[in-house]
């Protein structure tokens, strides 16, 4: 994947683009509005990690409309230190795809980013989603798993639809939190694991090979091959 | 040939009259709203004397007037008669009994024939100036040996007989100067006392105003005890006091809690940034191979999230402390909020062994944020499951009681002491019992502000065994209208066990 980060920070500017090759991304980096501005338009990337300070005349708001006003459809993570509601609103409202806050957790932003282009690939309405022998479909609402039928509550249907979307990718509790149950904080208990947990019983624990897999430190994986 | 004559020499009108001006706005007199509401009233007084003299004089002079020449017409009226009757020896014989009759001898008579000579009256002569028919005059005449001012009306009878019918009417005209100096004195009376009444207005202004500009500037000064004077009368002046008052109140509480804050981010974050610190350190220095030192960076990260979750919730408790955030309210049904709630943490409850009961019936309408009340509950759910015994039931209810909707979480953990119950809303306030467990002394802080943000109150009661914590917010009236449900029975919830 191809990623253009625009982020002014060298300390945060390094460890985000080494992670990110890490994990087997095409980074590009721009240490200014200015840049990154002419980066993004003149370039095709499938994602851009944009902070909302910048030097350079142009901060990542005006960045971000004036791509918008391009009609760049690219998706766009803002990552920034400016935490409060109605900061996210504005980044939101200005044509983000999602807002992370700093201080950040890389697990977090990898997953919040290729959460992203999957999200952006999706033009055509899916009928059925399916990761291995467990097949989803979407208008009956009928889950099944080599060919037996699951029951399942409708959040669990919500959240297994979730994790099923994201199918190869990491999902972090935060974001399960804000996509399945539209909550905005930081609960202290571990309140997703405990639905997780139950999702598991019912469809993973009755058969050979889980599908769903905890990654440490990070949140969940939804894959057919088990070597994370 | 020209000369350059400086065309500035003159100064142009209008940059005249506004040096002017600024120079009149800046004379302090001017600028005391107090002097120029007593001008004004000064004016008003001033100008209501005027009318009020005005129309005095036209009240009386004006009657006396209309007066005198009513008693002519009528005279002449009688006379005229007298004439049809009897001809001129009658007229004349009534003339003169009327002369005679005239007790305060202001009457005037005088009838003349073509020649104008006397026939009859109490004027020796004809007065010069007396032409024109029919009308009516007003001159100085002599009568007897004295000379007096008269009104008086001209008819003409046949055979060229002129008649003169009059009153003296100098009396009238030395009470009209005299009414007229009266009121001009009157008038300088009461510039008087518009001066004294603006002045007597303008100290008060000055000496109610005082007061609240001293109190301004002392809180400028930095000392926030300082509070404006109520005189107790209940006015205008004391409801402004009252207001300023109050938001001085405010003002206080919210420099008490940074400072709260402060202290306690200096005291209770201090503990794990030195444990965080101390961990990467022993690693630099006696880390024997790599997973050592990877084992310690790891537990350096968490406990940094630790610190950068706290901070993210004092900062969250100051945003709404700080009231910003009511843009977000909106109409809400806190029981679907609630079931959702019920539904997200039943599972988290019954991992540790205990039960949430959801006790709620819709509708449960209030005005306010969604994540901010999400967040409150959340809280007060998870000090009840972090508090709870096994095997024991949570409450989690609501209810209408009147016009406010009361939401109950209640455990049957340990519970609060009393003395500390007042004290659990504090930043970072952990009660003995609680210091065990893991947390950051926020949580019930944040339920605090959320509360206060939208006007409702929270009372931590006990639960016999446990704490009973009821969230108390106004119920949104307009909806409550649209439901058009009689008041609903206030909800008896029972205890939690």
């Amino acid at each position: 994947m191809r990623i253009l980060l625009v982020e002014d920070d060298r300390e945060v500017a390094n460890f985000v683009v080494k992670g990110l090759r890490e994990a087997n991304h095409v980074v590009e980096h721009a240490a200014n509005g200015r840049d990154g501005l002419f980066m993004a338009a003149s370039e095709q990337f499938d994602a851009i990690i944009l902070d909302r300070m910048l030097p350079g005349g142009v901060d990542g708001l005006r960045l971000l409309e004036t791509l918008r006003a391009q009609e760049n459809a690219v998706p766009v993570l803002f990552l920034s230190a400016l935490g409060q509601v109605d900061d996210r609103v504005k980044g939101l409202k200005a044509g983000g795809d999602d807002y992370l806050t700093k201080p950040f957790a890389f697990a977090e932003l990898l997953a919040r980013v290729e959460a992203l282009t999957r999200r952006g690939k999706s033009d055509s309405p899916v009928t059925r989603l399916a990761v291995d022998d467990l097949e989803m479909d979407l208008l009956s609402r009928v889950v099944k798993r080599a060919g037996q039928k699951i029951d399942l509550q409708p959040r669990e249907y919500r959240l297994l639809e979730y994790l099923m979307r994201h199918a190869g990718q990491v999902v972090t509790r935060t974001m399960l939190l804000e996509g399945v149950w539209d909550y905005h904080f930081d609960p202290q208990t571990n309140v997703i694991d405990v639905h997780v947990s139950r999702l598991r019983q019912k469809v993973d624990k009755p058969f050979p090979k889980p599908l769903l897999h905890t990654v440490r430190n990070a949140g969940y994986i939804m894959r057919s091959d088990s070597d994370v | 040939m020209k000369v350059g004559l400086p065309k500035a020499g003159v100064l142009p009108m209008p940059d005249a009259r506004r040096v002017f001006l600024t120079s009149l706005r800046r004379a302090p007199f001017l600028r005391s709203a107090g002097l120029r509401f007593a001008a004004l009233y000064a004016i008003i007084f001033g100008l209501s004397a005027l009318a009020l003299a005005i129309f005095l004089w036209w009240a009386t002079a004006g009657l006396l007037n209309r007066q005198v020449e009513a008693a002519i017409n009528a005279d002449a009226q009688g006379l005229g008669e007298r004439y049809q009757e009897g001809n001129l020896p009658a007229l004349v014989v009534t003339i003169q009994d009327r002369l005679a009759q005239s007790i305060d001898d202001n009457a005037i008579y005088l009838l003349v024939d073509d020649s104008l000579q006397k026939v009859a009256g109490n004027l020796t002569t004809w007065p010069v100036g007396v032409s024109a028919a029919d009308s009516w005059f007003e001159l100085t005449v002599k009568r007897g040996d004295r000379e007096s001012l008269a009104r008086m009306h001209r008819f003409d009878l046949p055979g060229g007989f002129h008649l003169l019918i009059g009153r003296d009417v100098g009396s009238r005209a030395k009470l009209r100067s005299l009414l007229t100096a009266g009121l001009l004195w009157a008038v300088l009376v009461m510039v008087v006392l518009g001066s004294a009444g603006a002045i007597a207005i303008q100290s008060l202004f000055k000496r109610s105003l005082a007061d609240v500009s001293a109190t301004a500037a002392a809180i400028a000064r930095g000392d926030l005890s300082n509070r404006v004077r109520i005189s107790g009368r209940g006015d205008e002046f004391d409801r402004l006091a009252e207001t300023i008052n109050d938001m001085l109140d405010r003002i206080a509480r919210l420099m008490d809690g940074v400072r709260q804050v402060s202290n306690a981010i200096a005291h209770d974050l201090r503990t794990p940034i030195t444990r965080a610190r101390t961990r990467l350190e022993d690693a630099a220095l006696h880390a024997r191979d790599a997973s050592d030192l990877h084992a310690a960076v790891e537990r350096a990260t968490s406990d940094l999230d630790g610190i950068v979750s706290v901070f993210q919730g004092l900062l969250r408790i100051a945003e709404i402390e700080a009231g910003s955030r009511r843009s977000a309210f909106a109409s809400i049904d806190l029981y679907a909020l609630l079931s959702d709630m019920h539904e997200l943490y039943a599972a988290a409850a019954e991992e540790q062994g205990m039960h949430i009961d959801l006790l709620a019936k819709p509708p449960l309408p209030v005005f306010g944020d969604r994540d901010l009340l999400q967040q409150a509950v959340a809280n007060l759910l998870e000090n009840a499951l972090k508090f709870s015994p096994q095997g024991k039931h949570i409450l989690l209810g609501a209810g209408r009681l009147g016009d406010r909707i009361e939401i109950v979480v209640a455990d049957s953990g340990p519970g609060i002491p009393a003395e500390d119950r007042n004290r659990v809303t504090e930043r970072f306030f952990r009660g003995e019992s609680a210091r065990s467990t893991p947390g950051s002394g926020l949580g019930l802080s944040m339920v605090q502000a959320v509360v206060q943000l939208h006007n409702g109150s929270l009372r931590l009661e006990s639960n016999h065994p446990g704490v009973r914590a009821v969230v108390s917010l106004p119920a949104e009236f307009s909806s409550s209208r649209r439901l058009a449900k009689p008041a609903a029975p206030p909800a008896h919830l029972p205890p939690a066990g």
